[in-house]
């Protein structure tokens, strides 16, 4: 558990960061809380010549909750998530989420920016912000741009952000409705067995709009669209709900690990969804 | 002199035995101010490390160490063939096996140690390994002990003669080269005819699974010869740190007086760190080469995965009753995966431990037991985790037996283990596999744990919650976990128990200092047990000074009397002992030191609490603390000065602690998660020295117990991988899945302890485990089912709901 030698920069400012990665390219990673690279280099799974601690960047902590969106630093902590007032008013989602995240020891150290930019389909961060329809805000050499986080994930550990790229922020556009993120978990600390994560509108009894994302189903998130289409319009029935549960299972490709064979996880997966789906409705 | 304070204020001044006294040592732990191995920093200390091997079979072509020896800091990388000059490329085991310190030309499991790589601090060790380039050639791998013993790969070649056939082994005969041992006890005819001619026989197999102690800290050691003196001081994680001096001493040739073993404060063993491991051998060899001293400390992944593993165990039960359900007979066969090596840490002639412990609370008139000892490619070991040796194997053999019986007879499992309990005026109970049980009342210790759970009232509302189940009003189920056991602990009499011919009794000297204070060294250990507290209440009780004035040192085996150490739940029941006995001596002496100053006979005084008195004259006394400084420096004809003493004691039997506990677990039938909604222990460890530190011990080893029942395992694949090699994987449970724990007692002495104490650590464990199983499995019972193995992590008790298309 010991990594192999690295050189440790912790530039006071972006255009150090971009610099440093224009310098050393694919042998310079950046890092956040540290929670997930730490342990991978440790193991010396992941090999990281240039280690960039983004710490001392100003800018990058800050949560803003506007009239229509709130804005999330990528140097937030989950603690700061589980701590804010504002924003438990605002998306309570985020709060109930983060708390079924790892162990408070980690929340402290674990960062929205890391968890939503290392692309670990079991982190819970990913599939949640495809559930908000949150955007990602990146920053490289050639300037900024912005990425839905239902584009972000293209396999496990591989995403959108190019190599030069920092992860800066993400923006989630303001909520509505009831929510719901439900988890199962062998223990504390532990990824998903399965995960959902579920916005619901509910005008006069009638669904009118819902978001469903899934977590370590698949090699990525999946935010499933057929299960959200077969709940709008409906009054959320069981029948509604079954329809739901159905089109989720297409959409995930769960594999076999330690927690559990295939067959299992799909059937967790409906389980926890369908207790997602009336939680959240019952709020909505 | 007027007496300014009562009797009872005296002897709670003493804080003696019954007295939930603070536990000495937390004031250190809770500060991070323990000092545990690693802490050790001597000058010019270097660190060594292993390559460990990623193939669990393969045969070794070659070791290049070129690479590795150009990294700035390595100093030298060890093999097989450095060692074998020395004859130290092979070690024995305690199990009457030998092992490979370092691959001697080929490997057995994944995670075996290759070489060892010796470097100025641990970052160039790393990088080392790194550049080790081992050139290995696959074997085929067995991880199934029933495919081992059929299979044409031989394991261990070095154990089959030139002509192909297979010699005896330390346990006598071997029937294949892949077999060990085949051990007996009981008898078999008379059994099977029991068996044959029964009502009723209920057969279960059941597999004990894989699992490891995984103490928090992990094993390690540091090694400083001094080349002057000629001197080797062994600080490491040792639970018996004299069997380790002898152990060294037999190995290295250096005579036992060069050789100092110390262990520092331990954090956690659990019967992980009683065996011998390559890696104090290696760094014992390396700081001969080197002059330096050599630390080396595990990993938690090479904790894991190669220090010692417990269970493992494949057991097939027959149990004959009459259709009354009177149990006559009971049969036990266990095919017990031993690993590469046999390296268990049992009493040398018992190679399955205490299996044979298997006939449980029960008067069970016949009975055969045959375990038989196997090679596969997985990890040595066979430790007795949190139990004493291989007692929760038999205890959750026989209390899963029971289950599957009333199942048969279509009983209550309450009421069957009732009947057929061994009686309190049985004891001493002489069992039908050899053992004879100290003392018991299991019949009250049942009746009240049933009462303070309304057991009659859980099993209406289980009936209710069937019904609602089956309705469609609830998609949970109620278990109730039922489990009672008798641990056989304190080993031992030396007439049978030895470890290599060390005989298991243990120690006490106590030196009483001038003022009234004293030290006392014990030849045991504590791991966390929390001996400096307890200890020293024995002797308070014994010799009447505070316990707050007693040190109490152990590990140190240049100062400490020697002793078998601490594992197999033995230091309260031996060294305890000792300690009591050692006490006794002191108290003979201070008594004609008493009665000198006191001016009477000898006889005409008499031990109260702190003091002596002269009988009928309470107002004419000697206080111990007064004795103890004329002791020293009073001329008192006929008695030499000072005031110490020493005993060695050897058991004359084992104790055989007992308890009754019950689980109420609901079960998500969907999701396969339990929710322990209420956990009842009732322990019966004989005299109680401190109630709230065996209240610690139940919640620890119950814990332990819930972590092995609900998911801790060492899985491999088929290749031999280890599939839980992190504590991502490896269940070790925290605050949030610990239920609350209600616990109980009720005190039955042991009529053979000087003080009547049998011993508790281990208890929790060896009952729990089979009733968090029990629990689960008997959700299920009103559908159909009958027994499922270990570990219930929640993937296989929703395989069990889905087997008995409980799902949609």
């Amino acid at each position: 558990m010991i990594p192999a030698a690295f050189e440790y920069y912790r530039p006071k400012d972006m255009e150090g960061v971009l610099s440093l990665l224009a310098e050393h390219g694919d042998e310079a990673r950046v890092m956040a809380g540290g929670h997930s690279l730490i342990p991978m280099m440790k193991l010396r799974m992941a090999d990281v010549p240039h280690l960039i601690d983004l710490q001392d960047v100003g800018g990058l902590s800050d949560i803003e909750v506007g009239t229509d969106s709130i804005r999330i630093g990528a140097m937030v902590t989950q603690s700061d998530i589980i701590t804010h007032e504002g924003l438990a008013t605002a998306a309570p989602i985020l709060r109930e989420a983060a708390l079924q995240i790892a162990d408070p020891q980690v929340r402290y150290m674990g960062t929205v920016g890391g968890n939503v930019a290392n692309g670990d389909p079991g982190n819970d961060m990913p599939g949640l912000m495809q559930c908000l329809d949150a955007t990602f805000h990146l920053i490289g050499a050639d300037g900024t741009r912005d990425v839905p986080a239902r584009d972000f994930y293209e396999a496990a550990y591989m995403t959108a952000r190019e190599d030069e790229e920092v992860l800066t922020a993400v923006t989630i556009p303001l909520l509505k409705g009831g929510h719901a993120y439900e988890k199962q978990k062998r223990k504390i600390g532990d990824y998903a067995t399965a995960a959902a994560a579920v916005q619901i509108v509910n005008e006069g009894g009638t669904c009118a709009a819902a978001s469903i994302a899934m977590t370590n189903l698949s090699d990525t998130p999946i935010y499933s669209q057929a299960a959200c289409d077969a709940l709008v319009g409906t009054s959320v029935d069981d029948s509604a709900i079954k329809a739901a549960m159905a089109a989720m299972l297409g959409d995930i490709d769960p594999s076999e690990d330690n927690r559990g064979p295939v067959a299992f996880k799909k059937h967790v997966a409906g389980i926890i969804l369908r207790r997602a789906i009336e939680r959240a409705w019952s709020r909505a | 002199m007027k007496d300014e304070i009562t009797r009872d204020e005296r002897v709670d001044n003493l804080k003696g035995m019954g007295c939930s006294r603070k536990r000495v040592e937390d004031a250190r732990f809770t500060q991070g101010k323990g000092n545990y191995v690693d802490d050790i920093k001597l000058d010019g200390m270097l660190f060594g490390d292993f390559v460990r091997s990623p193939y669990a079979h393969a045969r070794i072509t070659s070791i290049n160490t070129e690479e590795a020896l150009k990294v700035p800091g390595v100093l030298a990388v060890l093999t097989a063939a450095d060692l074998e000059p020395l004859g130290l490329h092979w070690m024995p085991t305690l199990a009457g096996d030998k092992q490979m310190v370092l691959a001697d030309g080929k490997v057995l499991f994944q995670g075996q140690e290759v070489a060892f790589v010796v470097a100025e601090d641990r970052y160039a060790a790393a990088d080392g390994i790194e550049l080790v380039e081992v050139e290995y050639e696959e074997l085929p791998v067995i991880v199934d002990p029933f495919e081992a013993l059929q299979s044409d790969v031989v394991l261990r070649e070095d154990l089959v003669a030139e002509d192909g056939s297979v010699p005896d082994g330390a346990h006598g005969a071997r029937k294949h080269p892949n077999h060990i041992f085949t051990w007996e006890a009981g008898d078999k005819d008379p059994t099977d005819q029991v068996i044959a001619e029964a009502d009723v026989v209920a057969t279960e197999s059941m597999y004990y699974h894989r699992t490891h102690p995984c103490p928090l800290e992990t094993c390690g050691c540091v090694a400083s010869m001094d080349k002057v003196n000629g001197k080797l001081t062994l600080w490491g994680t040792f639970q018996a740190p004299h069997a380790i001096r002898t152990v060294v001493s037999l190995i290295s040739g250096i005579e036992e007086h060069n050789i100092r073993v110390i262990s520092p404060d331990i954090g956690g063993g659990f019967g992980n760190k009683v065996g011998a491991y390559p890696g104090y051998v290696c760094s014992v060899v390396a700081s001969i080469v080197t002059g330096k001293p050599v630390k080396w400390i595990e990993d938690r992944m090479d904790n894991l995965m190669t220090t010692a593993f417990a269970r493992d165990y494949h057991m097939t039960g027959k149990i004959a009753a009459t259709k009354e359900g009177k149990i006559t007979g009971l049969h036990c066969q266990v095919v017990a995966d031993h690993g590469g090596f046999d390296a268990c840490a049992d009493p040398t002639k018992f190679p399955a431990g205490f299996m044979n412990i298997c006939t449980g609370s029960y008067d069970i008139p016949t009975a055969y037991l045959e375990v038989d000892g196997v090679y596969t490619n997985k990890a040595p070991g066979g430790v007795s985790y949190r139990c004493s040796f291989r007692v929760t194997e038999a205890v959750y053999f026989i209390e899963r037996m029971i289950e599957v019986l009333a199942i048969e007879l279509n009983m209550d499992a309450a009421e069957l283990r009732r009947m057929n309990f061994i009686k309190k005026e049985q004891f001493p109970y002489k069992a039908a596999l050899g053992w004879e049980y100290d003392s018991g009342d299991y019949h009250t210790a049942w009746d009240k744990a049933l009462e303070t759970v309304d057991y009659a009232g859980l099993r209406a509302e289980q009936a209710q919650r069937v019904e609602d189940f089956k309705a469609g009003k609830t998609r949970s189920l109620m278990g109730i976990g039922l489990s009672f056991f008798t641990e056989i602990v304190g080993a031992g009499p030396v007439k049978n128990c030895d470890i290599l011919g060390l005989g298991m009794f243990d120690s006490c000297e106590i030196r009483i200092h001038p003022t009234g204070s004293a030290i006392a060294r014990l030849g045991t250990i504590s791991q966390g047990q929390g001996h400096a507290t307890t200890f020293a209440q024995i002797l308070a009780t014994e010799i009447g000074l505070p316990a707050d004035s007693i040190t109490i040192e152990e590990g140190d085996t240049d100062t400490a009397p020697y002793g078998l150490g601490t594992y197999g739940s033995r230091s309260t029941p031996v060294a305890g002992a000792a300690t009591a006995m050692a006490g006794r001596k002191i108290r003979a002496k201070a008594q004609m030191i008493a009665a000198y100053l006191l001016e009477v006979h000898d006889n005409d005084v008499e031990f109260d609490v702190d003091r002596f008195v002269v009988k009928g004259a309470p107002e004419r006394f000697k206080t111990m603390k007064e004795v103890a400084f004329a002791a020293y420096n009073q001329a008192i004809p006929g008695l030499e000065p000072g005031l110490e003493a020493v005993s060695y004691y050897d058991p004359p039997n084992m104790t055989y602690p007992f308890g009754a506990y019950v689980c109420v677990m609901d079960i998500d039938v969907d999701t396969g998660v339990p929710d322990i909604r209420r956990f009842y222990a009732l322990d019966d460890c004989g005299t109680r020295i401190n109630p709230m530190i065996i209240e610690g011990q139940v919640h620890g080893g119950l814990t332990e117990a819930l972590a092995v029942s609900l998911g801790q395992e060492i899985a491999y694949d088929d290749m031999g991988n280890v599939k839980t090699g992190t504590l991502m994987d490896f269940f070790l449970p925290t605050a949030w899945e610990v239920p609350n724990y209600e616990t109980d007692h009720t005190v039955t002495p042991s009529p053979h302890h000087p003080i009547g104490a049998k011993g508790v650590g281990e208890s929790p464990h060896v009952g729990g485990v089979p009733c968090f199983s029990n629990a689960v499995q008997d959700a299920f019972r009103p559908f159909g089912n009958r027994h499922t193995n270990m570990p219930h992590d929640h993937w296989r008790i929703w395989k069990t709901a889905n087997e008995l298309g409980l799902h949609e």
